[in-house]
């Protein structure tokens, strides 16, 4: 959890250039000036860095930092229990 | 209508990432052209190609200049140009001169995004990657003055212009018009261009026009053009607004001409270049006599000096052989969408300095030009009304009139 976590932060302190400890877990997308451009950036690096695919209706759903760690934290349970 | 002068310089060349460094590489004649670096991603040691070395940019470090997002968001070539605009637009203290929306940003870029582009294709092609999101955004030919525009706030006209090697003067010359007529009252205006990815050096490597060894325009031993990057940009107002604030003014556009040969898409013909420079004169008012210095496109092939000579020997008859002509690719390579700026940029320091750079690279002159090329030093010449010529594939030319202001 703490590591997903504090890679999405870098991830989106660098798409944004703003310090990492601006952002939190609790910090909407809307209050970090993320703009939709700018949640496909973020989100397909979040793809790449953990190798999982955040389906479209899902993506439409993560309002906070926290809502995308916790959708990559679940992403990754069900890859693990998919043989 | 009201003459225009230049007020800000900006670069970022193979010869210097600032105006001052790019001047004093400019009139020592200190190359930049240099063994290119690796491409990790090509195929075998020796690359398979013709040639080893480039104009390209030494020590720049975008993270120096840009935010973390917006070098994420953009191509080197836009990364270029914003870094260049910045110079530029601060030395004419510009936005604090001009209104945002009264300025235009016109600039010329041809090769787009390559580096976007074919980092991108190597990851779909080879392993069926995924395709980055922003790959269109970064690769948008539009994307450096769409970027420059974002970067100052500017909010004035706004275009890319894409005419090969012929881009970033056609981008000048549309801009003096513009603020000739008044549709603007100042624009930022120039060339960027990023385009050496391995696949655009093969490209070009299979055309057999690239040297093996370093471009010399108008030696007799030519044997092709240099590949090169870079950006520069100027700005320019009407000489009444920059006389009204005390401005530095570097030099006067007095006149710009366009042409098209409608011959070939990659062999010259003199008339289209003649007639650009004529155009040229005629828009500045000016007579072939009172031609002082020409800076030629001179790219080192044999098909572009001998066309370029000739050209030359049409428009100013028996006046030919007397007007110093030097091409400056030799320092910096051919830079396609920039190198006309970059060139520009070189014409405009020599108005200013009253000094005619050298064309570097010559070991013997080929006689059967007839042209007077200035070797070893630069040469001393007050008061110069000079061209800046660029003729590009596809026989699209563009040519720039400038002269001194004292």
């Amino acid at each position: 959890m703490e590591d997903i976590a504090t890679r999405c932060t870098e991830i989106i302190a660098k798409s944004k250039s703003i310090p990492t400890d601006s952002i939190t877990l609790d910090s909407t997308f809307e209050q970090l000036n993320i703009d939709s451009l700018d949640k496909i950036n973020i989100s397909f690096e979040v793809e790449e860095a953990f190798s999982v695919e955040i389906p479209d209706d899902a993506l439409g759903t993560i309002r906070t930092v926290g809502d995308m760690v916790n959708g990559v934290i679940k992403l990754r349970e069900a890859k693990v229990a998919t043989p | 209508m009201n003459r225009v002068v230049v007020t800000g310089l900006g670069c970022v060349t193979p010869i210097g990432n600032n105006v001052e460094t790019f001047r004093t590489s400019l009139f020592s004649a200190s190359t930049g052209i240099a063994p290119f670096p690796p491409y990790p991603e090509a195929p075998g040691p020796t690359q398979g190609l013709r040639f080893t070395q480039t104009g390209h940019i030494k020590d720049f470090d975008p993270a120096q200049h840009l935010p973390s997002g917006t070098i994420a968001a953009t191509d080197r070539t836009t990364q270029l140009a914003i870094v260049a605009a910045r110079q530029a637009a601060a030395e004419a203290q510009l936005l604090q001169h001009h209104a945002t929306d009264t300025i235009a940003i016109i600039l010329g870029c041809a090769c787009s995004g390559r580096q976007s582009e074919e980092t991108e294709t190597i990851k779909l092609y080879a392993r069926d990657a995924r395709v980055h999101p922003l790959t269109v955004t970064r690769t948008m030919a539009s994307a450096g003055a769409s970027h420059v525009s974002i970067d100052l706030g500017i909010t004035g006209p706004v275009l890319n212009i894409s005419t090969a090697c012929a881009s970033g003067t056609h981008a000048i010359g549309m801009a003096f018009h513009m603020v000739r007529s008044g549709m603007v009252s100042a624009a930022i205006t120039g060339g960027h261009e990023a385009p050496l990815t391995f696949g655009f050096l093969r490209a070009w490597d299979s055309m057999r026009v690239v040297s093996p060894t370093q471009c010399r325009p108008f030696s007799a031993d030519r044997d092709g053009m240099t590949l090169g990057e870079g950006s520069a940009m100027l700005v320019i107002e009407t000489l009444e607004s920059a006389q009204a604030r005390n401005a530095p003014i570097y030099a006067e556009i007095i006149g710009f001409g366009m042409s098209a040969d409608a011959h070939h898409i990659t062999q010259p013909a003199p008339e289209g270049a003649a007639t650009a420079m004529r155009k040229a004169l005629a828009d500045a008012s000016a007579t072939p006599e009172e031609v002082t210095y020409i800076n030629a496109h001179g790219t080192g092939t044999q098909a572009n000096d001998t066309t370029e000579a000739a050209a030359i020997h049409q428009l100013f008859g028996p006046r030919a052989h007397q007007i110093p002509i030097s091409s400056t690719k030799g320092l910096h390579g051919h830079s396609i969408g920039a190198t006309g700026a970059i060139e520009a940029l070189a014409t405009i320091l020599s108005l200013k300095e009253n000094l005619l750079p050298t064309n570097a690279g010559v070991t013997e002159i080929d006689p059967t030009l007839n042209l007077d090329i200035i070797l070893n030093t630069p040469r001393h010449s007050p008061q110069q009304v000079a061209i800046s010529n660029s003729l590009a594939f596809g026989g699209l030319n563009a040519v720039l009139a400038l002269r001194h202001h004292s």
